[in-house]
């Protein structure tokens, strides 16, 4: 009984604490079929919102804003999963004391503030007369990409068997082949997996961009185009509609792909019983 | 001719770092010794102790960076309150390990949209904007960057331990004061730190939140220099970077592989 009364405790807290966490999220997609601004359904249920997003005279603007940061997640995590392979490669065959010094360097840009990494690269740039505008974008982006793309790597190689390798250069492939034919597939799991890191951290990124992007280059992406918007007048009921898409996205994605992997690794275990 | 080229690169396969090591040369270490050369500069280059005497000296600067550690002490404590029963109980549940999701997911929804909802809905709700709204805020942001370390330790944790102290005579309550929670020590060091150095340094939120009322560090930062005053916006970074260091000094004596955590954020 009191076992009961106890889970029962239990799943309620969880239950308080889900609620609160997703009720902005849920009022925010109900209220974006409302057309309102200020949380009323006045108008019934409607579709403005939705057709705002092509319709509305800041459309232009907005896709010019999604454009872009699709433009330079894509440059950016390209670019970062390339060069971060390739640097986790050299990294495993660093001598020990080197390789340290790399990985904690490495780890900086993670472990570091986010607007003390976008004020440096700001300086940098000043300093070095950087053109202002898609240049100093992607450059800031790498940096704060790539060491994910390494931390993702590096663990794939630490756990692969060196003999394959070797065994591969003994069967007579040369160095290049036995590396793109058996090194990279092994570690092509963490490649894969950074590079979508990469991506999405490009996408979500608000704060080192706004610092870079000048001001007088217009360049948004979605983040610093949703703030200078939303900043000063609130939300407009367009933006209503365009977070609900979103939140629907980012939580199927992430929840479908976590959902498979969990169930895959129980599969696996049951296999291994 | 190829051959040797190849054979060379086999012994060399290091020269794939090559590249990386100077690129983060040149964006993440030269930056990072510019804001500390920058903090000794004056407007005109030249050699200055001047700025630290300006922010150590000015109260408005030195309020700011007082609230912010208010705020973020109040937030991580909230956070900490309320996310370690979350992570207990999910870790103890079969299926915690998909509904320990649901406390994460929100992470991946950019924190400007999540603090732009809030602000919605407490506007439609008729609350005043303030330090109260911005608290809400903060903990609302922050809350899966506590839950996700401490579920992380608090599920590896083996359970033969609790069930040990409690063949050996403990009650429910000094198993978990004696065991879990001790046990659960690194995780609690990781998200702190995974909640307190983004609230102090954080940017934009307190001010939407508090239609500009609330200024934290990161908005003081990002102000001096919008204003042109890198000398002290510098000196402010640094203050900044010491506290980003000695978290993570503390973190990893207590967490001799706290990589682990992080990695598993993905």
């Amino acid at each position: 009984m009191v076992k009961k009364i106890k889970s029962f405790f239990e799943k309620f807290y969880l239950l308080v604490i889900l609620v609160i966490l997703y009720a902005p999220i849920v009022l925010l997609i109900i209220y974006s079929f409302s057309n309102s601004s200020n949380f009323n359904f006045d108008q019934g249920f409607t579709f403005e919102a939705y057709k705002a997003i092509f319709t509305s005279d800041k459309s232009p603007e907005l896709w010019k804003a999604i454009g872009n940061t699709f433009l330079i997640a894509t440059v950016s995590s390209v670019v970062a999963t390339i060069m971060g392979a390739f640097a986790s490669i050299g990294i495993f065959n660093l001598g020990r004391r080197t390789r340290r010094i790399v990985e904690n360097v490495n780890q900086f840009p993670i472990i570091n503030s986010e607007i003390v990494m976008a004020v440096s690269l700001m300086i940098f740039f000043v300093t070095f007369a950087f053109p202002e505008g898609y240049l100093r974008l992607i450059i800031a982006h790498i940096a704060f990409c790539t060491p994910y793309v390494v931390l993702s790597v590096l663990p794939k190689l630490e756990s692969m068997d060196p003999n394959i390798y070797e065994a591969a250069l003994d069967l007579g492939a040369n160095p290049l082949k036995a590396m793109t034919k058996v090194m990279v597939p092994i570690i092509a799991p963490g490649i894969f997996s950074g590079f979508i890191m990469a991506f999405l951290m490009s996408m979500d990124d608000f704060i080192i961009t706004q610092i870079n992007k000048g001001a007088a280059t217009g360049i948004n992406t979605l983040s610093t185009y949703i703030y200078s918007d939303a900043r000063v007048q609130g939300l407009e009921p367009f933006w209503y509609a365009i977070f609900s898409i979103i939140f629907i996205i980012i939580l199927a994605t992430v929840l479908g792909t976590n959902v498979y992997k969990v169930s895959k690794g129980k599969k696996k275990a049951k296999e291994a019983k | 001719m190829a051959k040797i080229k190849f054979k060379k690169l086999r012994l060399t396969k290091k020269v794939f770092s090559i590249p990386y090591i100077l690129f983060l040369l040149l964006f993440v270490v030269i930056p990072l010794v510019l804001i500390l050369v920058n903090a000794f500069l004056d407007s005109d280059n030249n050699l200055t102790l001047e700025n630290f005497k300006v922010f150590f000296t000015s109260r408005a600067n030195l309020i700011v960076l007082g609230n912010s550690l208010l705020v973020g002490i109040i937030t991580t404590a909230f956070c900490l309150l309320i996310g370690y029963p979350v992570a207990y109980i999910c870790s103890k549940m079969s299926s915690g390990k998909i509904i320990v999701l649901l406390y994460i997911l929100p992470m991946f929804v950019n924190f400007l949209i999540r603090t732009l909802a809030t602000k919605a809905i407490f506007i439609a709700m008729g609350v005043e904007l303030g330090m109260g709204t911005v608290l809400f805020g903060m903990v609302y942001n922050y809350l899966p960057f506590m839950i996700l370390p401490l579920h992380t330790t608090l599920s590896s944790i083996d359970k033969s331990y609790s069930e040990a102290a409690q063949d050996l005579g403990a009650n429910k309550a000094t198993v978990f004061l004696k065991t879990t929670l001790p046990l659960s020590t690194s995780g609690i060091i990781s998200g702190i730190t995974m909640v307190f150095i983004p609230t102090i340094s954080t940017y934009a939120i307190s001010q939407l939140l508090s239609n500009g009322k609330i200024f934290l560090f990161g908005d003081s930062i990002q102000l001096s220099f919008e204003q042109g005053l890198y000398g002290v916006g510098s000196i402010m970074s640094l203050v900044m970077l010491a506290f980003v260091l000695i978290s993570n000094l503390i973190m990893n004596a207590f967490n001799s592989n706290s990589n682990a955590v992080r990695r598993s954020l993905w």
